[in-house]
């Protein structure tokens, strides 16, 4: 144990860990973040806190983090390298420990061309590869990038993204090796909507000796409808849904799509808890936390977890 | 070279509202080469204001002038016959931004306008296309990325690999781009060198670039 938190002691355990994605709304109303994170206790073991995900503005990751730790939840705080240079990163870094968080996401953020305000300025100081070693960094020996050596810095589960979708398959698994050694301790894939296709990734991850290295968690995203499915098939780069699932979603009427979507992500969690390499899954609700108790009762993770 | 580009003539017409007598000074540089601020297009500049304010009821006398570079003192002064002697109440600089700053700094009692956007440092794709190859960081590393610069050519300075928004080898940012790390991956395979992208990169020293405040270079053995 490293960094102490909940979700690195599970995943070390061996146990199949279930993490949510929490997009904070703008908004200062502490109020309105509990009620939406209610959806998320007791069904999940930690819950990743977006950084103004999409380029778009919401409340600081850090103190949602916080006001989740305060109800009870774990939380995962994720900072983008996009808004902030290395002094404000290792900043929040620090004040996120004192504060009682324990893991970190990081990633280099959505340009901001995709948000609500594309006239910004951005940063990208460093990049997401380099954020990860800077945390581990402070983890390990209490030493900020500019050399200097911090008293009881805190420690950090450190995670990063990885893309098992992207064109060559062997630039991604260099990219997968390049976040762990930089010391990424877990790993969250883009949305899974073609398991076959993460399967091989999966599998060249393992040939080059990545998977003992790091915990793999694969997103997925229960899908509203076939006109969701499509439109992320065609505007979401990177991102492909299956034949499969686009023939299952278009063969029920629309008003059940959004059930049969659903049940689909459920089926996809069930297949990837079996598949090996895959140490948990990362949900993605897209603002649609409601329909979490439901996708983890009908994937069977809430007894399986009550067995264990 | 620095590439630029004209500003909308309704800009212009904006910028030059209540002066009637002014100089259009072009420049024989990076901006004739890019066709922003050669003879040709400040003589086709000077034309298009005069008919405009024309058209306003309101008109204008531009004469022009060319000099050999804008970003030297010394051809600079050749503006000073001109601009202290001729009565113009601003002057347009069809250059990249050092010279009309050159110009204010010279001139002290006439306005100063750009003419142009200036857009980056590039270099021509085809006939009318321009695109951008260095953001001068001060300190080049593209030897590390074989040859190619990914500080200016990924849309996030990224330099360990593409971002998610990397698709088909594009840009998810500028879809007409190319993936600069596509670029870069394909390249380093043909040259044996894969392995060197494996390597993890420092956070890059910016203190050669912008943020380490207004930059010079000093050439001792130059300086009199």
């Amino acid at each position: 144990m490293k960094a102490g938190s909940n979700l690195e002691g599970l995943l070390r355990s061996g146990q199949f860990a279930i993490t949510a994605e929490f997009v904070p709304p703008a908004t200062g109303d502490r109020g309105l973040i509990e009620r939406q994170a209610r959806y998320f206790k007791g069904h999940v073991d930690a819950v990743s806190v977006a950084d103004n995900m999409g380029a778009v503005v919401g409340a600081a990751s850090w103190a949602v983090s916080r006001a989740l730790l305060d109800l009870g939840l774990e939380p995962i705080m994720s900072l983008v390298t996009r808004d902030r240079n290395r002094i404000a990163l290792q900043s929040d870094l620090l004040g996120a420990s004192l504060l009682g968080i324990r893991n970190v996401f990081c990633t280099t953020g959505d340009h901001q061309k995709f948000g609500d305000h594309p006239e910004a300025l951005n940063v990208y100081d460093i990049d997401s590869v380099q954020l990860v070693n800077a945390v581990r960094g402070l983890s390990d020996s209490g030493k900020l990038l500019g050399g200097a050596v911090c008293d009881k810095a805190g420690s950090f589960f450190v995670g990063a993204a990885a893309n098992p979708f992207g064109d060559p398959a062997d630039l991604m698994i260099l990219r997968l090796g390049q976040k762990v050694r930089a010391g990424a301790d877990f790993i969250q894939s883009q949305p899974v909507f073609d398991p076959e296709k993460f399967g091989h990734w999966v599998q060249l991850a393992r040939e080059e000796g990545l998977i003992e290295k790091c915990f793999i968690l694969a997103t997925v995203m229960p899908l509203r409808s076939a006109r969701e499915a499509r439109a992320i098939h065609e505007k979401r780069r990177g991102v492909e849904v299956s034949q499969d699932i686009m023939t299952r979603l278009g063969g029920v009427p629309e008003p059940e799509q959004a059930r049969e979507g659903l049940r689909i992500c459920a089926e996809q969690i069930q297949a990837l808890k079996e598949m090996k390499g895959v140490r948990g899954v990362h949900i993605m609700s897209a603002g649609r936390e409601e329909v979490i108790p439901e996708l983890i009762k009908e994937s069977g993770l809430e007894t399986a977890r009550a067995k264990d | 070279m620095i590439i630029a580009e004209r500003k909308p003539i309704k800009e212009l017409l904006d910028m030059l509202a209540g002066h009637d007598r002014v100089f259009l000074v072009g420049c024989k540089g990076c901006v004739t080469v890019c066709n922003a601020g050669g003879v040709r297009e400040v003589g086709v500049l000077a034309s298009a204001l005069r008919i405009a304010r024309r058209r306003q009821g309101r008109p204008i006398e531009i004469d022009e002038m060319t000099l050999d570079r804008q970003c030297e003192p010394e051809f600079i002064s050749w503006l000073e016959e001109p601009l202290r002697e001729k009565g113009y109440t601003a002057v347009m600089s069809a250059a990249c931004s050092v010279g009309p700053q050159y110009i204010a700094e010279r001139f002290d009692r006439i306005a100063v306008m750009p003419a142009l956007n200036t857009k980056f440092i590039g270099g021509t794709l085809e006939h009318g296309v321009w695109a951008e190859f260095c953001r001068a960081c001060g300190n080049c590393g593209i030897h590390n990325f074989g040859g190619l610069c990914p500080i200016t050519r990924c849309s996030k300075g990224l330099l360990h690999g593409p971002c998610a928004g990397s698709s088909g080898g594009k840009c998810e940012v500028r879809p007409e781009v190319d993936c600069i790390w596509h670029l870069i991956y394909t390249r380093m395979k043909n040259l044996g060198q894969v392995e060197k992208l494996k390597a993890l990169k420092p956070a890059k020293d910016w203190s050669g670039y912008w943020s380490g405040g207004v930059r010079r270079v000093v050439r001792e053995d130059l300086t009199l």
